[in-house]
This record gives C-alpha cells, structure tokens and sequence, in this order.
C-alpha cells in the first residue's frame, strides 16, 4: 500500500527568464514500511524531491499524497502540525538546537505534542538508548562527535513514531565508521517496519534499500527494486 | 477551541523552554548587553523625568520645611493681620495634632549699613529694603530650624535685645542680584546697622547707645548672624525677636502675619487644616496646607518639567526599542538555521515567538529590576543626603512608586514588542528557506 503517492510533481524555482526546472512531471509511489533510497547526479533534484514529499517546500503543480493526505491543500500550520506527527527528519548537518542537550533535543517534538516531560524524558531515554548514546543524555551538541550528533538526530525523528522518515544524505559528513553506524541504525528501524526515505550519494548505503530510485534531470530515469529473499 | 488552547498551552511549554535555555546557555555577554540597555532605559526613564520634578520639588520641600510649616496661616487678601491671633495659637497650643508652631510679625523696613564710615552725605546711603520678621526664635528653630541656614554668627536668642539676623541677599558677597539692587557691602556679624520701619505710625527712635528722637521709627542693631537660604523668604528677610520687632515697629497689636505649623507624626496636612478650618479660623486667616501654599505657577512649572522629562525619556526608549529590535533581530537571524529546523520537525511558529517574547521579557524584568535597586537603593537616598545644588533649589530626585510603576510598564511593553517583531518576521520565513539558509 502506498503511503507516499507522487503524480506529475513539478517544482520550479525562480520565475521568467530564470526559471529552473528542477522536478519536471515525477511520477513515483512509496509503500509501507519500505526502505527507499534517492540517487542521482548533483542537480539531478534529490533533495528537492525530498523536500517536496516531506512537507518542508510546497510543489509547484502535481499531487502529493502522503498517508492519505493531498498535502497540497494544507495550509502552513497545518503542514507543521502534520510534520509534527507523521514525518520524522535526518537533516545532513544533524541540525540539532546548540543550547539544548541531548535528551532536550530529543524529547523537544513530544513536548509540541502535549506528552508531559517525565514521559517526555522516559521515552527520549529510550530512543537515545535504542541508538547507543543513553550516556550522552545531558552532553551539548558540542559536545558529541559528529556520528554521536547524527544519532541523536535520529532519536530526534523517531521518538514520536512517525510514519515516515525522511534522511537526507545523513551520512555526508561523517566518517565512514560513524556511516556505517547510522545506516546500521537506520537499517534496525526498517526492520521494526518503519517507512524510510533516503537521499543518498553512496551506493554502498543502499544495498539494504527495499528501492533504489535514480533520477535525472527531474525525473525518474529508473527504479530498482531489490528482490526479497524467499522466507 | 479547546484544541487551539491545547496546542497554545504545548506552545508555552516548548517556548519557555527554548527561551530558559537560550538565556542560560546563549551568549552571556549578549545577555549582559541586552540588560544594560534595559537598565539604562529605565534610568533614563525615570531619572531624567525625576530629576527634573526634583528640581521644583526640591525647593517645596525647602519651603515647607524652612519656611511655610505643614500647615501655613496668612493674612486673608482683605486684611493687614491674623484676625484673633491669640485665640489661634491657644487652639493650635491644645491640639495634638500640632507639634509646634510658631508665629512671625512682620513689616517692611529699611536697613542702612556702613552709616559710622559715611562721609559723603550728599552720596546715597548703603542701604536695602527689606521684610523685618519679628520672631519667637526658640519656635522658629522648632518648626523650620532657622539656625541651618546660618553661614555667618550665630542664632538670635529669645532673651537678648538689639540683634538681627540678615538675609544673605542683601549681602553683596552672598548676592546674585546686584544688578537689580544695591547690596549691603561688607557687613559681618558684630557690625551695627540702622533699621527704619515705615506704615506703624511710629513715634519713636532709639539706638543702642541711647540716643532718641521723637520723630524717628529707627533702631540700631548688631548683626548676630546671616542666613541663606534657597527659600527666598529667608534670605529675602531680617529676623528680630518678636519684642524687639514690636520696640522697632510700636506694634502693639498682638494680630501676626503668619503662623507656620508643624504638625505632629501620623497626621496628614489636609487633615491638621481642615481641623483648623473646623474651628471656623479660615474666616480669620487664610489657612493653607504646604501644597497649597506654593504658587500655581511653580506647580505648573513642575508639571512641565515632568512632562518635558518623560518625553526626553522617551526618546529614550524609543532608541532602546530599536536596539533591542536589532540585537534580538541580529540573534533571530542568525540562529535562522535552527528555527528553520524547528519548524521543520514541526515546533508551531508560536513557540518560537513565544521563545522570543519570554526572553525579552526576562530582560526587561531583570534590567528594571537593576534600575529600580540603583534609583531606590542608591540615587534617592544619596540625592537626597546630598542635594544636587541648582541655583534656585536644592534638587532631590523624585521617584514616586506609581508613575515609576507606570513607566516601566511602558518600557515591559514596548520591550515585548521589539523582541517578538524580529521572532515572527523569522518565523513566518520559508521553513526550507530558513533551514538552507537562502
């Protein structure tokens, strides 16, 4: 069943003369539960897709489906309110709040939605656990090593359960030991059945993608799906 | 409804959170920064404002206290005296809420100096117009402490004869208005003057070496001492005792022509007044309390002043507001990045406003707090223990609790609003814009 249905995405930047466009009629679906990576060439609109199907840019034409919704037609506090409790997000740089610590940054989402603080804590304790860093709780991001950073991220975007979680190119500025750590985080969480969608320059990362999807020049030139062994 | 509070009341959480945390584990010396401001804004506010009113009410404070009492008793505009003096000051001596008072006699009168060294005749006497006070010195020293305002000799006594206190306008060392009259030169205590009074009718003129004529109103004393004041009523007058005044003027009359009270502890002014009015005196006098004693016109000077300082202070503020909006607009901006990210996992707009507004209000607590120690804990009392000398009065500061109150409202509400301007002008960016920062 498709939780992400994408048809016709168009999403242009600038206007006249110096209009760009990036995503050019992108037709695609993603299930549940699946693991999907993006690939392509630099400006081939990975993450502009990404961007699109998350929430975080509005398309320019086509229809975005995620878990039923025409995201389209929300407006901006209700997209903030979805992404609260749907979507779940792996920023390249982490992007963590540098004055709140570990467990602060984790549980910030679950506060937005009303769960009381000692809750709060005890699932960002969890998560943080779930990812080796329960003793890192009260360390400042400047605190932490970079895969360190990327992982609390990871808690971030997976404490509230959201039904999909978009990564993008998590692993761009990390080590590959500190790599090899977040896909193998990531890889866990798809295997409890999350929704996982990657952007991603390294191949390597996505021989566990259930989907591969290579785009060029704002389209999908091709979709690879990996073939699941036979139980 | 109840899911709008809801997801305001999770707003507050998040945003007072944020705000905690940005104020503890952002940059200190942006806080300090930010605060000082605030301080000095409210000084400004305040200070400039209260200074100004100080200035006036620095010299009704010096009036009541040197000259007019808490409670004042002239002459109705009809009349030459207080009509029943003696029956006055019986009542006022049984009335409990009366301390002291004390009253005074008073004519005018010329003051001739330097007369022994004269030898010019056909030259202009050294001499001066003046108001002769006729005094009960020991009640003069209770209600309005005369002898402080001494800067030469020393206080009239209640038993002597034949001295006089000088006010030190007269003075051409003391006097600022030489321009307008001629000054008594070189008078010191210990020096004889002649003093003439007009308008009694008298008959009489002695001196101390007991000379008299018939024809004169002219008496010679030794100056005791002279007093200045910033209260033009002092340093504009000559103090006699009350029996020496009545040998000068032949007033055998015992009607004064001022009685300054002092009232006793826990009274109010209004109060001790309308008691005296009460006892029907306000057909035999005008009675006034120390307030009402000043003239309007220094009231509505005061107003002015009070005006004048608020809207210097308020340029004040308006300068603090646009600091405050650049400073958080500057942290806003720079800390884009993560706002933009915050409403990327879905942190509402208002949190992060609210964010902003917290920390401004953190600020604008702290640094009237800090002003409100340094006017309340430092400037008042050491302005007032040492008055700031102004030409025509000793300055105080005046800082009333109320208006005090009112403008550091205006300074709370003003503060708000430069810091949650910047917050929603960031939030409301695109989220995406905001977190690549383009």
């Amino acid at each position: 069943m498709a939780i992400i249905s994408v048809k016709n995405l168009i999403k242009t930047y600038g206007n006249g003369e110096v209009e760009t466009k990036v995503l050019r009629g992108l037709n695609l679906e993603i299930n549940s539960g699946e693991f999907v990576a993006i690939m392509g060439k630099s400006g081939a609109g990975k993450s502009t897709l990404l961007y699109q199907i998350s929430l975080l840019d509005r398309p320019t034409d086509g229809q975005v489906i995620v878990d039923g919704v025409d995201i389209l037609a929300l407006d901006e506090d209700e997209r903030t309110d979805f992404r609260l409790k749907h979507l779940g997000y792996i920023f390249q740089d982490y992007a963590l709040v540098p004055e709140l610590n570990a467990i602060e940054n984790v549980i910030i989402p679950l506060l937005m939605e009303g769960i009381p603080e000692d809750e709060a804590k005890k699932r960002g304790m969890e998560s943080l656990k779930e990812l080796g860093l329960d003793g890192k709780a009260n360390n400042r991001p400047n605190q932490l090593s970079g895969g360190e950073q990327q992982r609390v991220s990871i808690a971030r975007a997976i404490v509230q359960n959201p039904q999909i979680l978009f990564a993008d190119e998590p692993t761009a500025n990390l080590d590959s030991m500190s790599s090899a750590a977040v896909i193998e985080s990531l890889k866990r969480l798809h295997e409890k059945g999350q929704t996982i969608v990657m952007v991603t320059h390294e191949e390597e990362y996505t021989v566990d993608c259930d989907k591969v999807i290579y785009l060029i020049d704002g389209q999908v030139a091709e979709e690879r799906i990996k073939q699941k062994p036979l139980k | 409804m109840f899911r709008k509070f809801k997801k305001f009341q999770t707003s507050l959480v998040v945003g007072t959170l944020l705000a905690k945390r940005q104020i503890t584990r952002g940059n200190f010396w942006i806080n300090v920064l930010i605060i000082g401001i605030m301080t000095l804004t409210f000084l400004s506010l305040v200070v400039i404002s209260g200074i100004l009113v100080g200035l006036l009410e620095g010299s009704f404070q010096a009036n009541r206290e040197r000259y007019s009492g808490d409670v004042f008793i002239s002459t109705l505009a009809d009349e030459s005296s207080i009509q029943s003096t003696g029956m006055i000051q019986s009542t006022l001596e049984s009335l409990p809420i009366v301390q002291d008072f004390t009253v005074r006699y008073k004519s005018g009168a010329t003051i001739e100096a330097n007369y022994r060294e004269r030898r010019d005749f056909s030259a202009l006497p050294n001499s001066v117009g003046v108001n002769i006070v006729g005094i009960d010195p020991e009640r003069e020293e209770s209600v309005t402490g005369l002898s402080e305002s001494l800067v030469e000799g020393q206080m009239l006594e209640s038993d002597e004869s034949g001295y006089i206190l000088l006010g030190s306008t007269f003075i051409r060392r003391y006097s600022n208005f030489s321009d307008l009259f001629e000054p008594l030169d070189e008078v010191y205590p210990g020096d004889r003057v002649k003093v003439s009074v007009t308008g009694k009718g008298l008959t009489f003129s002695s001196d101390l070496s007991g000379d008299s004529t018939a024809s004169s109103n002219t008496q010679e004393f030794i100056v005791k001492g002279i007093v200045k004041s910033k209260v033009d009523e002092v340093s504009l007058a000559a103090f006699v005792t009350e029996s020496d005044y009545r040998r000068l003027t032949g007033d055998t009359s015992l009607n004064a022509q001022e009685i300054a009270i002092k009232k006793a502890d826990g009274y109010e002014d209004q109060y001790v007044k309308q008691v005296l009015v009460s006892y029907g005196f306000s057909n035999l006098a005008k009675i006034q309390t120390a307030a009402e004693a000043i003239p309007k016109f220094l009231d509505d000077i005061k107003q002015t002043f009070s005006i004048l300082g608020t809207a210097i202070g308020g340029i004040g503020l308006v300068v603090s507001a646009i600091t405050i909006f650049i400073v958080i607009y500057i942290n806003a901006l720079t800390r884009r990045k993560f706002i933009g990210i915050l409403k990327g996992i879905g942190i509402s707009g208002t949190a992060i406003e609210i964010a902003y507004v917290l920390q401004s209000v953190f600020y604008v607590l702290i640094g009237s707090l800090i002003g409100a120690l340094i006017v309340y804990g430092l400037l008042v009392p050491v302005i007032a223990a040492n008055p700031i000398d102004f030409p025509f009065s000793d300055g105080i500061l005046v800082a009333d609790p109320l208006p005090t109150f009112n403008r550091f409202l205006i300074l709370f509400f003003v503060t708000v609003i430069a810091g949650y301007l910047p917050a929603r002008l960031i939030v409301k960016k695109n989220t995406l814009d905001s977190i690549l920062q383009r």
